[in-house]
């Protein structure tokens, strides 16, 4: 994929509307990136491999698919309590999400992107879930608690 | 945040360096929470100082023996080396990697076994009580009934607050080794009335008996509740321990589930209005014939194979009446010459067990009892195995997850009997 614009990854065929969606601050930071949006929860220890960045849970709609570098979209967290150190384990790998955008509050969540010290949003006024599709590139200022979306034009 | 003295003296440092990288953290995680203020608590279960392979070589020669790199960069997050001092609250380890005595039979290296004494040694020497086991309400730590914890291992959550009332969020890895520094932990959540009552109400309709059965349930639950609140009603006998154990590790491993009611049982349900305390239910599901079928199905949906490869029981760690139960079972027989039988369990039950002669008769199946891990902690099973038998709902979750092979999931009887005969054929559905 060429890309422009001054953000590495940032694809062509975006539309030049700007979403923006309010909500609250997690973890402070500003970061964009490629969306990568699932309805289901996200699994921490046992259902994903840190080393890949990848979901490895046998049902889940992200089975396979890398998490790394994206802007992850998810209604929450779920599974074991080893979820911050997997996700934590996933930043020193480098294989860690950009940013976290989520629907529903856990201690799970909270603390995995505290660890990953990634911007994060929570609470927001639009179900981001409805907005943001896979692919779509996404703006998160955690510190304003702020998410702008650019769809993009073709499927 | 409204912070009390003594936590403006973690913060500010006067209390030592550690402590205040600890609050400093727990700071960090109480705002992404939204939380206002802590609790105080002196039950914390984490995994303190613990490592990998891949952890340890991260940290490799970036700390001494006081000054802990991986305490201080993993578990408290901080930027700056920390001298790791003892614990302040009451702490336990939960399990670890590999089993301190058959460690070769699990398959770890030597190196890595190394690893593991050296990071229990570097807890033993903070205080930290070495229960090394995912079920530390079995070995004598049992909250009392709205006592203020910090736990992680998410099969021990739901225990603490459903079945004996205590107080809980699923924590983390960092979380617990700040709230062993500190007593403090955010006060949100499970801390608080409001957070506790029920938002499901789940309608039992078939006969709810056996551990299986109940480990079933709770894989249902969890699935269709997620990270919310079950209140249970209808056909179920009164679980034990045991089936507490199974039901609520399989609910938070099919969803998140930290707290369930099952009314006329746990003790925040002595009816279901007073589990729902006021709270409209979300949703009212139904568990029939249907959806129990549709939940063992789902289980076992890596399974294909009917030749067994690898038994294993002892998810959530093996009480001492499964230990029991699995050498009645094998009753002086042995396991099939292509399948092997691991059971886990913590090492107190192990004791009691060989105090019983339970361990040596099991040994003489060709059957081993480890403790501090399992399969899917450790990341081990017998070379060559494909196809697993299970009687956990949860490590039938996670296991062909973690180690890609197929599981099959059914009663402890009919996974001993895959043990004896290496083929899956099960008579209790």
């Amino acid at each position: 994929m060429e890309s422009t614009g001054s953000v590495a990854g940032r694809p062509e065929g975006l539309h030049d509307e700007r979403i923006v969606l309010h909500g609250r601050k997690v973890v402070g930071g500003r970061a964009e990136g490629e969306a990568l949006v699932t309805h289901d929860t996200v699994p921490g220890w046992g259902g994903v491999n840190p080393m890949q960045g990848v979901i490895t849970e046998v049902r889940h709609e992200l089975r396979g698919v890398s998490f790394a570098n994206k802007v992850l979209v998810c209604r929450g967290a779920k599974g074991s309590s080893g979820w911050s150190a997997m996700f934590h384990t996933a930043r020193l790998a480098g294989t860690a999400p950009k940013a976290l955008v989520f629907n529903e509050m856990t201690t799970k969540i909270a603390l995995g992107a505290v660890v990953m010290r990634i911007p994060s949003v929570t609470d927001l006024d639009r179900d981001p879930l409805d907005v943001i599709e896979t692919g779509d590139w996404v703006i998160v200022d955690g510190d304003r608690g702020v998410v702008e979306v650019q769809k993009r034009r073709e499927r | 945040m409204r912070l009390t003295d003594q936590e403006k003296e973690f913060l500010d440092g006067r209390r030592g360096k550690a402590q205040q990288k600890a609050m400093e953290l727990l700071v960090r995680y109480a705002e992404a929470l939204g939380a206002d203020r802590f609790v105080d608590t002196n039950n914390v279960c984490g995994v303190p100082g613990s490592a990998n392979p891949f952890i340890q070589n991260y940290y490799k020669d970036k700390g001494t023996s006081e000054y802990d790199a991986i305490f201080s960069f993993f578990d408290l997050d901080s930027d700056e080396l920390i001298e790791a001092p003892p614990a302040l609250a009451s702490t336990c380890c939960l399990q670890g990697g590999a089993d301190p005595d058959n460690w070769e039979t699990l398959g770890t290296k030597p190196q890595v076994f190394d690893i593991y004494k050296d990071r229990e040694q570097f807890a033993r020497d903070r205080g930290v009580k070495i229960l090394k086991t995912c079920t530390p309400y079995v070995v004598g730590n049992t909250p009392a009934f709205g006592e203020h914890c910090a736990w992680m291992e998410s099969s021990a959550v739901v225990y603490c607050n459903s079945v004996l009332g205590a107080r809980t969020n699923t924590e983390g890895r960092e979380s617990t080794s700040a709230a062993m520094l500190t007593g403090k932990i955010p006060d949100w959540g499970f801390h608080r009335d409001e957070f506790r009552r029920g938002t499901h109400r789940i309608d039992v309709e078939v006969p709810v008996d056996s551990v299986m059965d109940w480990g079933m349930l709770g894989y249902f639950v969890g699935d269709v509740v997620q990270e919310r609140i079950p209140v249970l009603t209808g056909k179920y006998g009164r679980p034990d321990l045991i089936r507490h154990k199974h039901f609520g590790a399989a609910a938070a491993s099919s969803g998140g589930v930290e707290l369930y009611h099952i009314v006329g049982v746990t003790p925040e349900a002595p009816a279901a209005d007073a589990a729902f305390g006021g709270n409209t239910p979300v949703a009212t599901i139904t568990y029939g014939a249907a959806e129990r079928k549709r939940t063992y199905d789902a289980i076992n949906s890596s399974a294909k194979d009917t030749n067994v490869d690898y038994v294993m029981l002892g998810c959530p760690h093996a009480a001492l009446e499964q230990i029991e139960e699995a050498a009645r079972l094998l009753d002086g027989r042995r396991v099939n010459a292509n399948s092997a039988l691991w059971i886990f369990t913590s090492r107190d039950v192990k004791q009691q067990a060989e105090a019983r002669g339970l361990i040596d008769a099991i040994a003489k199946s060709g059957a081993v009892v480890m403790t501090d891990t399992c399969s899917a902690f450790a990341q081990a099973i017998p070379p060559g195995t494909k196809v697993a038998a299970l009687d956990s709902a949860k490590q039938a979750h996670y296991l062909p997850a973690i180690m890609n092979i197929q599981a099959w999931f059914g009663s402890t009887r009919d996974c001993i009997n895959a043990a004896l005969t290496g083929t899956w054929n099960p008579q209790d559905l």
